[in-house]
């Protein structure tokens, strides 16, 4: 009795339901969700793109012939330490357009969120929802950034050092850093959707619904 | 039988604050409904219908006073007890509609029951149901803007009755229609009412909904002016409407 009581007082939202509610939401705001997609991609691409570079010159470095080794220190000087700040800034900004877009999204849909919890909605089916969103567009970005990031510099490589470079990829290394700028990717754009999800998800319903935008 | 009473409100008080400025909306109201019962709220705009319709449905919290519903006190309710209460209890409708504009007619009626833990299958082959009950058989893939105003509140009057809730609130739920739709949505209310023995409580300003009320209570000013049977509004029903033809 008591446990037919638990199963009754049940209120859910299963993973499968909440992904199917977030693919629909990106896909009705498909202009604006590639946008934040391009952003996330455009900053993990550099991210990538730096730590591949940083990995194929160093390979070429230590184990390269003689001709691209005196380039290579040529330019190697300074130049990591400003790399790190840009990457650093970019993908900041990255979180603060993720952010910002949500927090719009979120003004955009108060009607609907409200009227999702009176059907029955916790607070966490709102956050959920709105995290997947953000994490969806993330996994998107961030395998298409990673991708361009490094095939980019790859090719660069090629194109300055010649055909021979393709016998110094670390392509362990590559593999690692392409696998840690995803995700990377992804928690960024997590972190920028945790405080617009938090915050329409307190939003009283009676107020939410009331609110015009 | 003694009936049962599904709702009951003492002395409830509601202030907002603009600014500094308090604003009494709610001046202690004390109401009780009965299972099975339809009941209007009557009252011109701003005279507290909407904050009342509000409390009773556990969507805002009173400053002072107490909403029971079946004999369970609302502001003792945790968030997980709430949402069940919104998802089981009581259905809503709204003047504005508020569908899911993203979801198709039949998902914004099967929603509520995804929140109530009802199997994928079971619900599409209940919400089908319930909309060939209000009449959109033909309409379940329709997405709301592809639907008129009255087929919208169609579709949320069913999604209200989804769950098969024990009381329907409906705010104004003719207000953005015209005058045949409304009167359609108020049949369609009556109809769900019998068949189903759900309490129906609408705040509304819509002489219409007179008709098929059982009871019906006028509000003024955050307190109740009077409430009045449906045999004593029979007489009246004429007279007002020829005040408004007139």
């Amino acid at each position: 009795m008591a446990e037919e009581e638990k199963i009754k007082r049940q209120v859910v939202l299963s993973h499968k339901d909440a992904f199917k509610i977030s693919l629909r939401s990106i896909r009705i705001r498909f202009g604006r969700s590639v946008i934040v997609t391009a952003s996330i991609c455009l900053g993990v691409a550099f991210l990538t793109s730096v730590l591949t570079s940083n990995s194929i010159s160093n390979n070429l470095l230590q184990r390269g012939p003689e001709e691209i080794r005196v380039i290579l220190q040529t330019i190697e000087e300074g130049s990591r330490s400003r790399q790190i700040w840009l990457v650093t800034l970019s993908l900041l900004v990255c979180v603060v357009g993720i952010t910002n877009s949500m927090l719009m999204s979120v003004t955009e849909r108060c009607k609907e969120i409200g009227t999702m919890k009176c059907l029955g909605a916790l607070n966490r089916f709102v956050i959920e929802l709105f995290i997947l969103e953000s994490a969806l567009q993330g996994v998107i970005g961030s395998f298409v950034g990673a991708f361009i990031g490094m095939t980019g510099i790859v090719i660069l490589f090629l194109l300055r050092y010649g055909g021979v470079v393709i016998h110094f990829l670390p392509l362990l290394s590559l593999l690692k850093y392409s696998f840690f700028a995803v995700l990377l990717g992804i928690v960024i754009s997590i972190l920028g959707a945790v405080y617009p999800a938090y915050l329409s998800s307190r939003m009283e319903p009676a107020e939410a619904i009331r609110r015009e935008v | 039988m003694p009936k049962e009473m599904v709702v009951r409100v003492m002395d409830l008080r509601k202030n907002y604050f603009l600014g500094k400025i308090r604003l009494e909306v709610l001046k202690g109201i004390e109401l009780e409904i009965l299972r099975g019962e339809y009941i209007s709220i009557m009252g011109p705009s701003g005279s507290g219908k909407t904050t009342l319709f509000n409390m009773i449905g556990g969507l805002d919290k009173p400053t002072e006073g107490k909403v029971y519903i079946d004999e369970v006190d609302v502001a003792q309710l945790d968030a997980y007890e709430l949402a069940w209460l919104r998802c089981r209890k009581i259905g809503y409708i709204f003047q504005t509609f508020n569908l899911i504009p993203v979801m198709t007619a039949l998902e914004n009626v099967t929603l509520p029951m995804i929140f109530a833990g009802v199997g994928h299958d079971e619900s599409v082959e209940k919400g089908i149901e319930i909309l060939k009950t209000v009449g959109l058989g033909d309409r379940i893939q329709h997405k709301p803007f592809e639907l008129s105003g009255g087929q919208q509140q169609r579709v949320a009057v069913a999604r209200a009755f989804a769950n098969a809730p024990a009381i329907i609130l409906a705010d104004e739920p003719t207000g953005n229609l015209d005058l045949k739709t409304g009167k359609e949505i108020i049949n369609l209310l009556k109809e769900m009412n019998k068949e189903q023995g759900v309490s129906v409580i609408t705040a509304t300003h819509d002489l219409k909904m007179l008709d098929v009320s059982d009871r019906v209570v006028w509000i003024r000013d955050g307190i109740i002016e009077r409430i009045e049977e449906r045999a004593d509004l029979k007489l009246k029903v004429g007279e007002v409407e020829g005040e408004e033809a007139g």
